[in-house]
């Protein structure tokens, strides 16, 4: 869908590909049939730039119809390159970084204040942790120990211009998390198994919220995109599509 | 201005358990009592008004009525893409209160003067506008913006604003208010700054020159019908706005003439020349020094009806 549109952004939708699934149909309390139920986790994508590994994720679970990605980034297509919250599904429009944290930490007070039980993630990445506004939430959520919200890093080491540790190291990140009074584990992100174990048993303290960084590599699964971070940005050619089909389908 | 917000939000709080109020650690002396009587509808973000805003529209999604409230341009054009990407996007129902629109804060320097925001805040999809004038509209508005569905920007005054209106007001989002009827031309404002058209309009009347002076507080939606009313009747159009001359009510108003083949009526905005306001001064003096003084509505009415 990525290559038909001529978009970018492969990478970082690889990064979190094995995540995606299995925060779907093993751990968020959401019904396709019913994507508004008042119930229902919350999920905000904070890196929305990644949002078509989301939409195809909504689309295999039968939120909207799958033919709907082929027009994915296409004019009058309904799947815009950044994820929208007119598509089912999609909790909240995001596509500019440090969105969405804060706007967790908004869902998270208002239901605790209601007394109501759903939770709510936000995936985020090691762009959107450059953003002070994260960091606005981070804090915030620390202080008043909304242990309903759980953020889930994708952790891939990369951003747009190179290495975050060349650019923004945020090492250790679990360290400056749990200073600031969240709850942390880490995983393998591409270990489904793993994945699902570091899920399960949320919140991962009481009155504390929770993080998972999850240990990515950007452009998973397709030799020459791993660990590149020219794939932020970068679009395939019909042979290098053809290739990154083949590898991922012998990897299945 | 700023007390008769509190007290009416206050109010409506206590009756629609929906109402939260989300701050970044401005409203000493205000806001105190919402957050006693409603600890777990009040949060104070501290001094970070993106995570304020993004806090607002995470609370408004879940069914609520979300409070922004700081000082001039921090809850605007300091978290000016939280309010575009995710209020207004959303349409969630945030409603962003400043407190000292223009130059309420004169002394404090152009960081405390909120003289674009109006130019800025009307192009954003989705957000109504509006500025109350003295304390009768503050009530009024607040009244219909918390009964409004969807995102409103409330460019509030600071305090001891003159009174405008001699009593209580009846406002509608869209509308605006007559204070006194005249044939000779009409004098349009929003916000505070109104005062001094009341004054030069009374001026102009002991010369015998007979103004139409009407409040614009709903910027957007503006009210085109009464625009063009006087437009026709009056012949001649005066807009005061405390506000840079790049997009304000003036705009809106010409925009209004000519989009309705109106446009051929006498035309003058009075605002801010488009300028950083560097002199040091009280609202007062400062609305003197850009243009925006008594003297200078009387000027431009009787430009037009000479």
């Amino acid at each position: 869908m990525v290559h038909k549109g001529k978009s970018g952004h492969i990478g970082s939708m690889l990064s979190m590909a094995d995540i995606l699934p299995v925060l779907y149909t093993r751990i968020l309390n959401v019904d396709p049939k019913e994507p508004k139920k008042a119930d229902r986790d919350r999920f905000i994508l904070s890196k929305g730039h990644g949002g078509a590994a989301l939409l195809a994720t909504l689309a295999e679970l039968g939120y909207f119809p799958l033919e709907w990605l082929n027009e994915y980034y296409c004019d009058n297509g309904k799947l815009s390159g950044h994820i929208s919250h007119h598509i089912p599904g999609v909790e909240f429009s995001t596509g500019s970084l440090g969105h969405g944290l804060p706007v967790a930490c908004g869902m998270a007070m208002a239901a605790k204040q209601s007394g109501k039980k759903h939770r709510i993630f936000c995936m985020s990445s090691d762009g959107d942790l450059n953003e002070g506004s994260s960091w606005e939430a981070i804090m915030l959520a620390g202080q008043h120990h909304w242990d309903n919200l759980v953020m889930l890093v994708d952790y891939n080491r990369l951003q747009a211009l190179g290495k975050s540790r060349d650019i923004i190291d945020l090492e250790s990140l679990k360290e400056k998390l749990e200073i600031f009074g969240w709850a942390v584990r880490e995983a393998d992100g591409h270990d489904q198994a793993a994945v699902y174990e570091s899920l399960r048993d949320l919140p991962l303290r009481d009155n504390q919220p929770s993080a998972v960084i999850f240990h990515t590599v950007k452009g998973k699964g397709v030799s020459f995109m791993e660990n590149e971070y020219k794939w932020h940005y970068g679009g395939l050619t019909d042979e290098l599509l053809a290739q990154a089909l083949k590898e991922v389908e012998e990897a299945k | 201005m700023r007390k008769a917000f509190n007290k009416e939000l206050l109010k409506i709080a206590k009756q629609d358990p929906r109402v939260f109020m989300i701050l970044a650690d401005i409203g000493y002396g205000e806001i105190e009592e919402f957050a006693e009587t409603f600890p777990d509808r009040f949060i104070n973000c501290g001094v970070a008004e993106q995570n304020m805003t993004g806090v607002a529209c995470g609370v408004a999604m879940e069914g609520n009525i979300a409070i922004t409230y700081s000082i001039a341009n921090f809850p605007t054009l300091r978290c000016l893409e939280q309010v575009r990407n995710d209020v207004c996007y959303h349409n969630a129902n945030v409603k962003i209160v400043i407190i000292g629109g223009g130059m309420a804060y004169g002394e404090l320097g152009i960081s405390h003067h909120s003289t674009e925001d109006i130019a800025i805040m009307r192009s954003l999809p989705n957000l109504v506008v509006l500025a109350p004038c003295d304390k009768a509209e503050t009530i009024a508005l607040t009244d219909a913006m918390m009964a409004y569905e969807g995102p409103v920007y409330f460019r509030c005054g600071y305090k001891n604003e003159p009174d405008i209106h001699s009593g209580p007001v009846e406002v509608k989002i869209g509308g605006s208010a007559q204070i006194r009827d005249g044939k000779a031309a009409t004098v349009f404002f929003a916000g505070t700054v109104g005062i001094n058209a009341v004054k030069a309009v009374e001026q102009l009347a002991q010369e015998g020159i007979e103004c139409r002076l009407v409040s614009l507080y709903s910027i957007k939606p503006i009210d085109k019908a009464a625009i063009l009313r006087a437009a026709k009747e009056t012949g001649g159009i005066v807009v005061l706005e405390e506000h840079n001359i790049c997009g304000g009510v003036g705009s809106a108003v010409a925009e209004v003439l000519m989009d309705e083949g109106a446009g051929n009526v006498l035309f003058k905005r009075l605002a801010m020349p488009d300028v950083n306001a560097t002199k040091v001064g009280c609202q007062a003096w400062m609305r003197e020094q850009y243009g925006l003084g008594v003297k200078d509505v009387v000027n431009a009415v009787r430009e037009i009806v000479k």
